[in-house]
């Protein structure tokens, strides 16, 4: 399924002229199916509203642009939202916090009773064990025990096993490693990636921390004050260093370290991961040593 | 939902944002008691309504708060107004019916019009109040107010600090509640469809969540409050000083004539009648 | 004996496992430490421990020679060391920024007028004078922990613990917080204690601990501690970000020698390479 906004706006408070806040204007885009897409902004910078119209959880208001996800038409009022999201999964900041039934299984399996209501209890199980299987838990540990008995980086696993067990299509991430030490956060950004074209087709992630960006995503979009001021890959996006300007944000280390050098005569062309960046840099500086 | 500014307070530096909040509070109370003196009979509670008015009007000219402000805090109550009115012009049996044989009575309209009228009056004193006088405020005030309620052991500065701790926490838990909401509609919660029953059984998946997130917010208020030393009203010491001023003077002398004239409209058409 | 004094501390939450297994350290007035540690290491029980909100099982925490396992002082310890949480939404007391920064010498019993100074001190020594009649629900994430610090400063601490403070800040946030950190320790003296999962800010202090499991592994300087990469690893943590690209570039034969703890540092180094 492929993404696509048209002219996207979205203001808050709308029936109060005086309280009128913009928090989108004129956002145009496409995610295309299979893609790692990074949403790049600073707080207050419309990321999550626009997110939050990619499933529905925000309405398109009236003449303010549309929004298709595959064949679904958000703007149609007749649009099914219900199962336009067992095809979008989101994961919110701090997943852990929406935990609440007695087991993991049954939170676990909340969303596929309110999508599914079909499945037999056979089906269910299989796709219960499944997800929680996929996000790393040891199903026969976990599963009958309470969610909020778990560990921290457990209950989190064990949330976004709430949100993949539909097979989404599409999975939205905002700031998922938030809060993690850093040996969690990276295998956390594992479990996405092990994630990505098994179990959901497109990835779109919300994310401040720019090494994370250019390190994974295929694409990005940067917001400011509600608009796109850029889309592109890594490297089209952090070529620019004006781009982050006022935005408050970084350029990842290699962007950084590849504009310091070009200011030096150094031309290092890498796709911005660390991988691809020191390769580059050891063969030119193999060269350098050989003259 | 960040944009709810909880007790609707209107930031200005007015006349009536300057006065001292125990007395805005005790001027309230005898604003509302005035508008409960007019009598229900249409000879009195004309004039004496219309004085209220006034009273109204100018001090929201002294307070700046915007007159549309003051209507939509009168439109939130406006489905109550207009049950009330109906009540009284259609169960109301007294007096003579308006026409032959129909069914609301002379003394049904005046009663409608007198109850309406009152609700609006009450309501548009009590959102001057909210409108000029911050929640920490009115807390404040709350609690400098019932200290005499100290010597029949009533914890008084536990009560008022409660009272601005959960002022505090409402935008912060509203905020969570709209996310919680958020993420089990992704997950396919429906609040919207069924019935009462089913639409109540919807609302667990999200209390669960909130009630845990309060404890563990309750938890970290304690540990914060513990760290800046909170032991207590004991030894305590208070930074901002409640002061009565020239502006409480002639507030609560404005409020005195108004309710003499009230009182004095009363007995004089009282006589006349 | 130092300011602050941690002597074989102990402590348990359900007294069948220790969250910390016998702790030692100590600090002097205006050092600046890190501590760092995966989750669950027994950092924020530390931070408990100094300033008395927790008392240890076993051994002693004593700040300016007073010992938190004396009850009857443990206002005297917090006075003197001021902790900022993790969650700035849940540290602010009053509805109103100033209101806030009053509430903790409000509770010292300290006299009115001096109240009124310390605000306008603790307000500017984080930048934030100009929001003191604002409503803290209204300021950013980084903002509200500024007034979270500054109520903190008002009770004119000796030592400033910092759990987690930025975990849950944007970079500009945590920009923010860092340097009005950094500026306390230099210009006022200010003895901080940052407890964190980023280890560029821990980069920043001038001594680092390391907790695994309730007892501190490693102690030294930034350099020291990222020259030990492997070692880190083993603890659940991770070398800074530029360091981290360095030893990519030394296993590919790039000889960059030292640890790099900046990426300007890494980029000077980088550019000498190539010249």
């Amino acid at each position: 399924m492929r993404i696509t906004t048209e002219n996207l706006s979205y203001s808050y408070g709308e029936n109060d002229k005086t309280l009128r806040v913009k928090a989108l204007s004129g956002v145009s885009v496409t995610v295309n199916e299979g893609e790692f897409f990074g949403i790049i902004g600073q707080t207050g910078s419309g990321k999550s509203t626009f997110v939050f119209h990619l499933n529905g959880l925000i309405r398109v208001q009236k003449g303010c642009g549309a929004v298709y996800v595959g064949d679904y038409d958000l703007t149609d009022k007749k649009c099914d939202f219900k199962s336009l999201r067992a095809k979008v999964g989101m994961v919110f900041q701090y997943p852990e916090y929406q935990l609440f039934a007695e087991t993991v299984r049954d939170d676990v399996a909340f969303g596929l009773k309110n999508f599914f209501p079909g499945l037999s209890d056979k089906e269910r199980a299989e796709k219960v064990r499944r997800a929680i299987e996929t996000v790393g838990l040891d199903y026969a540990k976990v599963a009958e025990k309470s969610p909020f008995e778990l560990s921290g980086g457990q209950k989190r696993r064990a949330a976004i096993a709430g949100v993949i067990v539909t097979e989404p299509e599409i999975l939205v991430l905002d700031e998922p490693a938030a809060g993690l030490d850093p040996v969690g956060k990276r295998e956390f950004m594992n479990l996405v990636h092990a994630l990505h074209g098994k179990f959901v087709k497109t990835v779109v992630i919300v994310s401040h921390d720019m090494n994370l960006v250019s390190e994974n995503c295929t694409r990005a979009a940067v917001f400011s004050h509600g608009e796109i001021i850029k889309t592109g890959t890594p490297k089209e996006i952090f070529a620019d260093e004006r781009t982050l300007e006022n935005t408050g944000l970084d350029l990842p280390v290699t962007a950084f370290l590849e504009k310091r050098l070009k200011e030096k005569g150094v031309y290092i062309d890498s796709d911005l991961t660390i991988k691809d960046f020191t390769d580059k840099f050891a063969e030119k500086f193999a060269g350098v040593k050989k003259q | 939902m960040k944009d709810v500014s909880f007790g609707q307070y209107y930031p200005a530096r007015s006349f009536v944002h300057k006065m001292d909040a125990r007395v805005k509070i005790l001027l309230a109370i005898a604003y509302i008691v005035a508008v409960f003196l007019v009598k229900s009979e249409p000879e009195f509670y004309f004039l004496g309504f219309a004085a209220c008015f006034l009273f109204v009007v100018i001090a929201t000219v002294c307070s700046r708060v915007p007159f549309f402000k003051m209507l939509k805090s009168v439109k939130a109550i406006i489905f109550f107004v207009v049950f009330s009115a109906v009540l009284q012009l259609f169960f109301n049996k007294k007096g003579t019916p308006l026409w032959e044989g129909g069914f609301i009575t002379d003394a049904g309209l005046y009663n409608a019009a007198f109850i309406t009228a009152r609700i609006i009056l009450i309501v548009l004193g009590a959102s001057l109040l909210t409108f000029t006088t911050s929640p920490v405020e009115i807390a404040d005030g709350l609690e400098s107010l019932l200290t005499p309620l100290k010597f029949i052991k009533f914890p008084v500065h536990e009560f008022a600090l409660v009272m601005s701790i959960a002022l505090r926490f409402i935008p912060t838990l509203l905020d969570e509640t709209d996310r919680i909401i958020k993420a089990q509609k992704s997950r396919g919660a429906d609040f919207e469809t069924g019935n009462v029953f089913k639409r109540v059984k919807a609302l667990i998946p999200v209390l669960i969540p909130l009630l845990i997130s309060s404890f563990r917010r309750a938890d970290e208020l304690a540990d914060a409050m513990d760290a800046r030393c909170y032991s207590g009203s004991k030894n305590r010491t208070r930074y901002k000083k409640m002061k009565i001023g020239w502006r409480d003077l002639i507030g609560t002398l404005v409020l005195a004539a108004l309710i003499t004239g009230v009182v004095l409209l009363n007995g004089v058409l009282g006589v006349a009648v | 004996m130092a300011l602050l004094q941690v002597e074989n501390a102990r402590f348990s939450y359900d007294k069948k496992t220790e969250a910390l297994k016998g702790v030692s350290f100590s600090a002097e007035k205006g050092d600046y430490l890190a501590i760092i540690g995966h989750n669950g290491s027994g950092k924020s029980t530390l931070a408990r421990l100094i300033n008395g909100l927790l008392t240890p099982s076993g051994g002693t925490v004593t700040v300016d020679g007073i010992s938190s396992v004396d009850k009857e002082k443990c206002f005297q310890l917090r006075k003197r060391v001021g902790v900022v949480f993790q969650n700035p939404d849940n540290g602010i007391i009053a509805s109103i920024v100033e209101d806030d920064v009053a509430f903790g010498p409000e509770n010292l019993g300290v006299p009115r007028e001096e109240i009124g100074e310390r605000i306008d001190f603790a307000l500017k020594a984080v930048g934030m004078e100009e929001y003191r009649k604002s409503s803290p629900a209204r300021l950013s994430g980084g903002q509200k922990q500024r007034v979270a610090i500054a109520g903190v400063l008002a009770l004119k601490p000796e030592i400033l613990v910092l759990d987690e403070s930025t975990a849950m800040l944007d970079p500009k946030g945590r920009k923010e917080i860092l340097s009005v950190v950094k500026k306390l320790n230099e210009e006022q003296g200010v003895t901080v204690i940052a407890i964190t999962h980023y280890m560029e800010e821990a980069a920043e202090a001038r001594d680092i601990i390391v907790m695994s499991d309730g007892e501190i592994v490693m102690r030294g300087s930034p350099e020291e501690i990222f020259l030990k990469g492997a070692e880190l690893k083993k603890y659940g943590l991770e070398l800074p970000y530029p360091a981290y690209v360095a030893e990519k570039l030394k296993e590919k034969g790039v000889p960059i020698d030292g640890v790099v703890l900046t990426r300007e540092a890494l980029a000077e180094k980088l550019e000498k390479l190539c010249e």
